[in-house]
């Protein structure tokens, strides 16, 4: 058998680690503020108050809190790329990473339902296949829901918007 | 009276559907109608104000040329606004401020569309640098996904219930009953918007709105042209104060059509998120408040969307909508009714046309003309709206 290419997926490039034993999200760090940005800030820092320009690359918490979730019942539309041959109902996360102060939306694992998250929900981040073809898999991150036995108590940081 | 009015002289819609004509045809129908309500010949309007739509190629980039020229080229000055949901408003704020600026006397306003079936998404071609993109491509994150996570936060936070949810879509089915410009004219049960299929947990298909056809039309002017013009019959509607506000940094809360927030590590979130920001810009420039109201229209892309919007526009506070809503504050009737036209569950959103539709409904509303779902004695209504990627979208009105 042949060995499988392991790509970002197409405009992820760069958005996180790939093949390490514990991936995680790559997002920016202001030098002169320390304000954090993922995805990359393009155009300088997201701070108004702050006119930097240079970032330091720094590995984003791999355990957040559910902020939100839902699923998606139906096939997305292109560009989504139907992994499958028939579209497989997958949920979806917005997760709060607290040290970082943002919430990041991302798959959950093929198996996870709506039914097994809440708000506050603990969760860690792990790189999976988003879709394949020929001999390439296209890579993204999802999040994955962190079992008792790993789970750091007290991990609970939501916060309330409201 | 506040010396930054405009009057509102006339208002026409294009009945929402799903006709499949071209957005032009709409547009024209419902600035025609606006100005026949106005009394005022299209010879006379000085600036054309087009809401853009992004689905029917170059004629909907330039919307205020194209209706220009389908109506008859008459000299007028002209501008073409794109803000996605938010394209009406700011096409009103272009013709507010030429009227206030003193450029002009008599602007019209037009948004039309005509849309595709299903989920709205994204332009074809691979677009790697493009949130929009990237949401659908790397997430599967349609609009509905994004809606159904306002929801899910609102049940998880404030205890909120599917049948909360469903009891928003009863309202404004039976509101929209009696509405000819509606594109559902049907009322529904609990029982059936909960047995409709869940396109986005906990949302399920009659709870969130569809894409409609529709065509919607104002005529402002200067309140000295409004006087002189005999027109309309006792005092006109009056746009009080339009609001068109960004978020402040950080903005906390996921929204279309990004994939991450701000950060709040260093900077810690506004006092007031954005969709309260909104309205509160539009109180404050009008010196009214949300307790001089009469009605509403706010955007129910769906059930869950219009609790949010309660207390975004001050209505109550943060947790109470629900209560609000089984009280029966905001039906037709109560304290303050929302949505009395039947709000976008029973228009389906026409992206350019809606804004503008929301300010004809408040301006129906204000002349006491909605007949068959008429707010009693309403002097002051507020719109609100928000278009993807952070455009504020609220109009307040009096009478």
């Amino acid at each position: 058998m042949s060995t499988r290419t392991r790509v970002p997926a197409l405009g992820a490039e760069g958005w996180f680690t790939v093949d390490a034993d514990e991936p995680a999200l790559l997002g920016q760090k202001c030098t002169s503020c320390g304000t954090y940005a993922f995805p990359k800030a393009d155009y300088g820092c997201p701070n108004p108050g702050c006119t930097g320009t240079e970032f330091s690359e720094v590995p984003l918490s791999r355990r957040g809190t559910v902020w939100s979730y839902t699923d998606a019942r139906y096939q997305p539309p292109a560009p989504y790329v139907v992994p499958t041959d028939e579209h497989v109902p997958f949920a979806i996360a917005a997760v709060h990473l607290a040290d970082e102060g943002l919430v990041v939306m991302g798959q959950m694992v093929a198996g996870v339902t709506v039914d097994d998250l809440s708000v506050g929900t603990e969760v860690e981040l792990v790189v999976d296949v988003l879709f394949s073809d020929d001999d390439t898999d296209h890579l993204i991150w999802k999040w994955r829901p962190v079992t008792s036995a790993h789970s750091s108590t007290g991990g609970t940081s939501e916060r309330g918007d409201a | 009276m506040a010396a930054n009015e405009v009057a509102v002289l006339g208002v026409g819609m294009h009945p929402w559907g799903k006709w499949g004509r071209n957005f032009v045809e709409y547009g024209v129908a419902a600035a025609r109608d606006a100005l026949r309500d106005a009394g005022i010949a299209w010879s006379e309007v000085q600036f054309v104000s087009g809401a853009d739509t992004m689905r029917n190629g170059y004629p909907g980039y330039v919307s205020g040329a194209t209706f220009a020229q389908a109506m008859g080229w008459n000299g007028a000055r002209v501008a073409s606004s794109y803000a996605a949901c938010a394209s009406g408003v700011t096409a009103i704020e272009a013709a507010r401020t030429r009227i206030l600026a003193g450029l002009c006397d008599v602007a019209l306003v037009v948004g039309a569309d005509t849309t595709p079936k299903g989920f709205l998404a994204p332009n074809a071609g691979d677009r790697p640098t493009d949130p929009d993109w990237l949401r659908f491509r790397l997430i599967g994150a349609t609009n509905p996904t994004y809606f159904a996570l306002a929801a899910r936060r609102r049940m998880d936070l404030h205890g909120a219930t599917s049948t909360d949810f469903a009891k928003v879509k009863v309202k404004n089915a039976a509101n929209g009953l009696a509405n000819p410009n509606a594109r559902y004219q049907k009322a529904v049960t609990v029982d059936e918007v909960l047995a409709s299929p869940v396109v986005a947990d906990p949302l399920h298909l009659l709870e969130i709105c569809a894409t409609s056809d529709g065509g919607a039309a104002i005529v402002l002017a200067s309140m000295d042209f409004a006087k002189r013009h005999a027109g309309t019959a006792g005092s006109p509607v009056r746009v009080s104060a339009v609001s068109t506000v960004t978020p402040s940094y950080p903005n906390t809360i996921i929204d279309l059509p990004d994939i991450a927030t701000d950060s709040s590590a260093v900077v810690a979130a506004p006092a007031s998120p954005f969709k309260e920001s909104i309205a509160q810009a539009a109180y404050a420039e009008a010196g009214i408040g949300p307790e001089d109201l009469s009605l509403a229209e706010v955007y129910d892309l769906s059930t869950a969307l219009e609790l949010d919007w309660y207390e975004d526009i001050g209505l109550c506070k943060r947790g109470e909508a629900e209560k609000l809503l089984n009280d029966g504050d905001t039906q037709i009737g109560g304290r303050i009714p929302v949505n009395p036209s039947g709000g976008l569950a029973c228009f389906g959103e026409a992206v350019p046309a809606q804004a503008i539709a929301q300010v004809c409904e408040v301006t129906w509303q204000l002349r006491g003309q909605a007949t068959g779902r008429q707010v009693d004695g309403a002097r002051v209504g507020i719109t609100a709206n928000q278009g993807l990627f952070g455009h504020g979208s609220s109009v307040l009105l009096s009478r």
